[in-house]
């Protein structure tokens, strides 16, 4: 169950082309059974895999696939 | 001879404040000399280049800081906040210079060899510039590079019995007053239980999943010596149900005299006389003390716990025997809407470990907040755009007579037709008989 709920995951994150970081809401909405604090310990598991990983501004926190995208700011292409 | 020329950092240090220039380039000047033969993990002169990189920032008013990463420790998802200069080459010194937040000690006590132990990490693996404390109340550690963060989390967590705190959009580190272990004005235990849910919720401290940052912080009584009232999401404040506890004796001496009001504050000059009239009774905010000459009286039910006349006369008027708390929510600072102070949720909850009455009210207001928040609101924002009775809804709050500020600023709780014996239903035409049209 938990291992199908983190695949759609990293599916979900596959499939969006262009982005690579989301707000955790973006998550509860591909399980809109599931309860929030459930969903957060899915993705508290892929980043402890190593398959996930968390992007901070500082003030708001994004999740993004493992080396996916920006890394820091210096890759921001200004 | 410095390495960068700051002749408008130089002016700061003019002023008549004690500048952080100046302690920024004591630290420059400390770390150039070494004395202590510190084998120094980033570049000796990142001091230097930060003085550079803000006088490059005071003459073209433009920041050269950049925001973010992914640089952290692995599994948190806080308490690092990557900082990148976008002039690396003219100050490749701070060109990576990430702040750590470090969970201070409730209360902010401190040992001398615990304030050393992080000195001594932070002059090897870091700057050796910190802020004692931020905003949030953390211990800042200003700039480090990547590399290092592992090594200081290590080190932190392995020898100082300590932890990061949060930032993002988690819990942030948990703030309190000293509370009961100086303060006689303490009507809880802040320190208790800023101490219990910090481990309770390390989870949220550390693996963000909240719509935005939210902070607890606990006040021992009304003077609300951490601002939880307009600090915090979450706001506790210590306060009691029964009366004001008055010993005529000593109010007697402080009319004669022999006790300094304020307990001897505010006497750099002469106030005169103390006028127990003039200073206290006439400064209720709520008008409910009087005093005939030689005994004060208080109509407690009118009190709102002001602190005003317990402030004045500590020795003569003691906050009551029944305490706990008021819980407030949804403070905040002015990025949307302005800024907005807390309001008042729960008029009075016991605080005993293990503080299910309060945990409950937080989780309550977690549940609703991670479904119903936007991205980037904070719980106050939320309560605007929902409403105050949704609030009081998911908590299962009763509405009461406190929850109404002013009726024309906040005048309706509206009530559901299963509340209202009878409910709303009736007969029409027997209405009709008795009102015309
Ligand atoms: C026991 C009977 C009544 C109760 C409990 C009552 C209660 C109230 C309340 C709670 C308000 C709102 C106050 C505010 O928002 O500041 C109000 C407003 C008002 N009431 Fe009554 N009311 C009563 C009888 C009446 C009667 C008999 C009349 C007229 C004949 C009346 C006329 C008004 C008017 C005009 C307002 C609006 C006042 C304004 O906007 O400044 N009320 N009433
Ligand atoms: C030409 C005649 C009238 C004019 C121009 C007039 C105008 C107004 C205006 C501009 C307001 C304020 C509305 C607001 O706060 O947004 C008001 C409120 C009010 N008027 Fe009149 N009015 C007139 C006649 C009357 C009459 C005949 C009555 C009662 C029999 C009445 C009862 C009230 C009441 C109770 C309010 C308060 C409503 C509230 O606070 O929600 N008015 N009126
Ligand atoms: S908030 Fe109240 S209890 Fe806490 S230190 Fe200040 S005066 Fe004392
Ligand atoms: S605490 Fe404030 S409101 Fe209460 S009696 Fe004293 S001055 Fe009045």
């Amino acid at each position: 169950m938990s291992e199908d709920a983190k695949k759609q995951i990293i599916e979900f994150l596959e499939g969006k082309k262009g982005k690579t970081k989301f707000y955790f809401n973006d998550f509860t909405k591909i399980f809109p059974d599931m309860k929030a604090r459930e969903v957060k310990k899915l993705l508290t598991e892929l980043v402890k895999e190593q398959k996930i990983e968390y992007w901070s501004s500082g003030s708001t926190t994004m999740y993004g696939l493992a080396g996916a995208g920006k890394q820091h700011a210096t890759e921001e292409g200004e | 001879m410095a390495k960068h020329q700051t002749p408008l950092l130089d002016q700061l240090e003019t002023g008549p404040w004690p500048s952080f220039v100046s302690d920024i380039k004591q630290e420059a000047d400390r770390r150039a000399a070494n004395p202590d033969g510190i084998e120094y993990q980033i570049p000796v002169d990142c001091p230097e280049d930060l003085l550079g990189v803000l006088e490059l920032s005071y003459k073209e008013k433009e920041t050269h800081w950049k925001h973010g990463g992914i640089v952290g420790v692995f599994g948190y998802g806080g308490g690092v906040i990557g900082r990148y200069c976008d002039q690396p080459e003219k100050f490749p010194g701070v060109a990576h210079f990430h702040t750590m937040r470090v969970n201070q000690p409730s209360g902010k006590y401190y040992t001398t060899k615990f304030l050393r132990d992080l000195c001594d990490i932070w002059d090897m693996r870091g700057s050796g510039l910190t802020n004692m404390h931020g905003s949030t109340g953390d211990i800042v550690f200003l700039g480090t590079t990547t590399p290092q963060l592992e090594e200081i989390f290590f080190e932190l967590t392995h020898n100082m019995n300590t932890d990061l705190g949060g930032s993002g959009s988690n819990l942030r580190t948990p703030a309190d007053c000293l509370g009961q272990s100086r303060c006689e004005f303490a009507c809880y235990d802040t320190q208790a239980v800023c101490h219990a849910l910090t481990n309770e919720y390390q989870d949220e401290l550390h693996r963000p999943a909240f719509p935005y940052k939210f902070k607890f912080k606990f006040d021992g009584c009304p003077n609300g010596c951490v601002a939880s009232i307009a600090r915090s999401d979450f706001s506790v404040i210590g306060t009691w149900k029964d009366d004001i506890r008055i010993d005529q004796e000593a109010v007697k001496a402080y009319v004669g005299g022999e006790f300094k009001p304020n307990a001897g504050a505010h006497s750099g000059r002469d106030w005169g006389k103390f006028d127990i009239v003039a200073e206290v009774v006439d400064r209720c905010p709520t008008n409910c003390m009087s005093y005939d000459g030689s005994k004060l009286s208080i109509d407690n039910k009118e009190c709102t716990r002001c602190m005003h006349c317990i402030n004045v006369m500590p020795r003569a008027l003691k906050v009551g025997k029944e305490t706990g708390a008021t819980i407030l929510c949804g403070a905040k600072a002015p990025i949307l809407d302005g800024a907005q102070m807390a309001s008042m949720l729960v008029p009075f909850v016991p605080v005993e470990d293990p503080y299910d009455e309060i945990k409950e009210v937080i989780e309550n207001i977690w549940d609703w907040w991670m479904e119903e928040g936007k991205n980037r609101e904070r719980l106050g924002e939320t309560m605007k755009r929902l409403g105050f009775q949704k609030l009081l809804e998911v908590t299962n709050t009763p509405a009461m007579p406190q929850h109404v500020k002013e009726p024309r600023n906040n005048p309706y709780i509206f009530f559901k037709e299963d509340e209202v014996p009878g409910g709303w239903s009736r007969d029409i035409n027997e209405f009709r008989k008795r009102h015309l049209r």
